[in-house]
């Protein structure tokens, strides 16, 4: 077929399994064969964006206790059956009992280790707005700047050790859709953010102020990109433990409103 | 009696009947797109130059249709006596009015329950013969529709869509059979090509691309694993009429990604299979990729050529394969002349004298995952290469991007309808993919430009007599380049993801370019 779009998201439909017929939402006992066979299926079907382990990418992470979308196996069943609307999360081409079947390993994965948390979230609270200087680049509940990712819901979406490992070492987990670039226009000025959207023809970036710039690439004699580099600090040296834990703390908090 | 035949001719203009010779002598009428590629040799390329190089800057959108359908929109429309026919995902067709760009009617596909396509309920177009229309279906139908009306003519099973059977190829009409070809190599399938009688809609012949015990090739599978081979044919074809053969690439073994239960050099997947249109007995084959571990199908469209090559008149076929090599044979023998690597690969080591690859043993999927070049989505695809025998260059859309392949298992187990592969692509950390618009020499594979894109593309190609070749991004730009020079002309920001492939025709004494983007159909003219 039209080939191995399949890991791309959006692509594959199912006609016909549509959120009515709702009959297939009998759960079958899941045995150690139907986890291994789901887990086969997620690593040809999913793991292209959420990751082998569900530690996402361009998808969502699936290695958390509690799934946003899918708080409980019918609404994740429902969720891989028929995509997300809106979303790059496509309807899926599996039978009911294969999906059953990855349900059953997507449930493993939010059995990762989990940190125990030993901060304060008050005190985080008070960090991230001051001595961490989070506010300037990221939004909680609508406040913030738009350089870094909104961490609204970094709670759901990552568990206490990945956030530890972004705040320790942001280099090693730059998010896709915030890569760093630098660009020269032809009458020499030089400007740095993070790539809004790029195509063939143009490039638009976000600075550190929070302005907008946007380039035809005819205009431009250089256009660098570190693709491993954040633009966020670490926060190693800046911190101390017990800061950290409590910053930590705060960011686990946030569970998108809710 | 002269006047008799005038008025027939007048009343068949009026009525859009399009017999075969019509379509046999699709160069005569350039205003027209009659078939898929524009014509049975399948060159995409558009005799038209009302729009070139020195007025291109000034094209502008003169109309659209909006299909209100999600999914990609790949169709490539069919366009005579003032109506265009596009098909739409989820197996619609769509008649349109070419002076307003109005519907005229639109079929409707009602799909059962449970159909399964690897990657979208797509369809990339219809064909035509005298007044019916011819849709393959997801469901694994073939259906004629009246031209006038949108109503079904016949409709028949082509296979169980239940097993994973499904038709995204527009179908191509060769005297009075409709050829049309299956999907679905991510199932287990056994592959075929199958003929239809245009009028009734009976099975004329089908050709199984995976042989039976006591076939000819059957000894290239080992054990039973020739009944779950694979080897879909879901790109559409070129014919040679005068030799009456058809030619036809087909797509990956299965299971798909894992070799290890089906020894041997799986044919006919992989190849070019050249047939008999009337009776669809092998001819000859020409295999790109034996034992293919990496879905490197070759479900591009061969392109078919009459010139002087190496000093002597050759009728010879070309092909941009996705295993980032580029064939030409001669098309009555199948000679391997040449081949050339034309975009970035690492899965051969070279070809042989034969064009026969030598494997590279370390770029196979493996248990903790190997780099290979290119990903499974491959070089090339289904989309439409282009040939301008005036510049003498093949325009071929590449993707360059590779990906980590990993084992997910060491065995698998067959149920029919059920996802028959045993790798997954991962991609690789710090890489970004890219894509390039290329012109090769035609015969030579030597590449003489490229025109760069952001990200790689899934858009077709078409180069025009106006000195002008289009195409388009998975960013939305529509765009065209100097046929000479690769140099950008024109372009234009649609909004939407170019999934298709771009035609030309003439309405009115005015040329217009086409394209689908997003979910809408783009038509450029420039004003006088």
């Amino acid at each position: 077929m039209t080939r191995r779009l399949k890991f791309l998201a959006g692509f594959v439909l199912v006609c016909g399994l549509l959120p009515g017929q709702e009959s297939e939402l009998v759960q079958p006992k899941a045995t150690p064969e139907d986890r291994a066979e789901g887990q086969r299926i997620f690593g040809t079907q999913c793991s292209y964006c959420h990751g082998p382990k569900g530690e996402g990418g361009q998808g969502a992470v699936l290695a958390v206790p509690r799934l946003p979308r899918a708080p409980d196996d019918i609404r994740l069943f429902r969720v891989i059956r028929d995509g997300i609307p809106g979303t790059k999360m496509p309807a899926s081409a599996l039978t009911p009992s294969q999906i059953w079947q990855v349900v059953a390993f997507v449930r493993t994965l939010g059995r990762v280790e989990e940190s125990k948390l030993t901060g304060d979230p008050v005190r985080g609270g008070q960090i991230y707005a001051t001595k961490g200087g989070c506010e300037r680049c990221h939004t909680i509940g609508g406040h913030g700047g738009g350089i870094g990712p909104d961490l609204s819901d970094i709670g759901t979406r990552q568990n206490a050790a990945q956030v530890r490992t972004s705040l320790l070492d942001p280099d090693a987990s730059v998010p896709l859709d915030f890569l760093q670039v630098r660009v020269v226009t032809k009458d020499g000025h030089s400007f740095a953010g993070v790539r809004v959207n790029e195509d063939s023809f143009s490039i638009q970036i976000r600075d550190l102020s929070n302005q907008f710039h946007s380039f035809w690439k005819s205009e431009l004699t250089e256009i660098s990109k570190e693709p491993k580099r954040s633009l966020m600090p670490s926060f190693r040296s800046t911190l101390s433990a017990g800061e950290l834990d409590d910053l930590i703390a705060y960011l686990e908090s946030q569970q998108g409103g809710k | 009696m002269k006047s008799i035949l005038l008025l027939i001719a007048i009343v068949m203009l009026v009525d859009g009947q399009v017999p075969y010779e019509r379509i046999l002598k699709a160069h005569s009428e350039p205003g027209n797109w009659l078939t898929y590629a524009g014509d049975y040799q399948a060159h995409s390329y558009s005799a038209l130059d009302q729009i070139n190089t020195s007025n291109v800057d000034r094209l502008k959108v003169a109309w659209m249709y909006q299909t209100g359908v999600i999914g990609h929109f790949e169709t490539t429309p069919l366009v005579f006596d003032g109506v265009m026919y596009i098909t739409e995902p989820l197996s619609g067709v769509t008649a349109l009015d070419l002076r307003t760009g109005r519907p005229i009617w639109t079929y409707k596909r009602p799909l059962p329950k449970g159909v399964i396509v690897c990657c979208g309920l797509v369809n990339r177009g219809v064909a035509v013969l005298d007044d019916q229309l011819f849709i393959g279906t997801v469901d694994a139908h073939l259906v004629a529709l009246d031209m006038r009306t949108g109503r079904v003519r016949w409709d028949v099973e082509v296979a169980d869509y239940k097993a994973a059977y499904s038709i995204t190829a527009a179908p191509l009409v060769v005297k009075d059979k409709v050829i049309i070809g299956i999907a679905g190599a991510e199932f287990g399938i056994r592959g075929f090509l199958d003929a239809y009688d245009a009028k009734t809609g009976a099975r004329a012949w089908r050709f199984y691309t995976v042989p039976a015990p006591g076939e000819p090739g059957n000894e290239t599978w080992s054990g039973d694993s020739w009944k779950t081979g694979g080897a879909p044919t879901w790109v559409t074809g070129a014919y040679d009429p005068e030799a009456n053969l058809l030619y036809w690439g087909t797509g990956n073994p299965s299971p798909d990604m894992i070799g290890d239960e089906r020894n041997g050099d799986n044919l006919y997947s992989d190849a070019l299979i050249v047939l008999d249109a009337d009776t669809g007995k092998l001819k000859w084959h020409f295999q790109f990729t034996p034992h293919d571990t990496l879905d490197m199908d070759a479900n591009q469209v061969p392109v078919l050529v009459d010139a002087d090559f190496r000093g002597q008149p050759r009728k010879l076929v070309l092909f941009a394969n996705r295993n980032g090599f580029y064939y030409l044979l001669d098309r009555l023998t199948g000679e391997y002349l040449v081949g050339k690597q034309f975009a970035r690969q690492n899965w051969a080591m070279g070809l042989d004298q034969h064009g026969r690859p030598i494997w590279n043993p370390a770029a196979v999927p493996s248990m903790e995952g190997s780099l290979v070049y290119p990903d499974d989505d491959g070089t090339a695809n289904w989309f439409s290469p282009s040939l301008d025998l005036q510049t003498g260059l093949l325009y071929q859309n590449v993707r360059e991007k590779g990906a980590i392949q990993k084992r997910t298992t060491k065995s698998l187990s067959f149920e029919p309808g059920h996802l028959y592969m045993g790798a997954d692509r991962l991609p690789i950390p710090g890489e970004e993919p890219w894509g390039a618009l290329r012109a090769l020499d035609w015969q030579t594979g030597e590449m003489r430009w490229e025109f760069r894109v952001h990200t790689p593309p899934w858009c077709g190609v078409l180069s025009t007599a106006g000195g002008l070749v289009f195409s388009g991004t998975m960013e939305g730009d529509f765009f065209a380049v100097d046929a000479v020079s690769g140099k950008l002309a024109w372009r234009f920001q649609t909004g939407g993801a170019i999934w298709s492939n771009p035609m030309s025709y003439m309405s009115e004494g005015k040329q217009y370019i086409v394209v689908a983007a997003g979910d809408a159909l783009m038509a450029f003219s420039v004003d006088r």
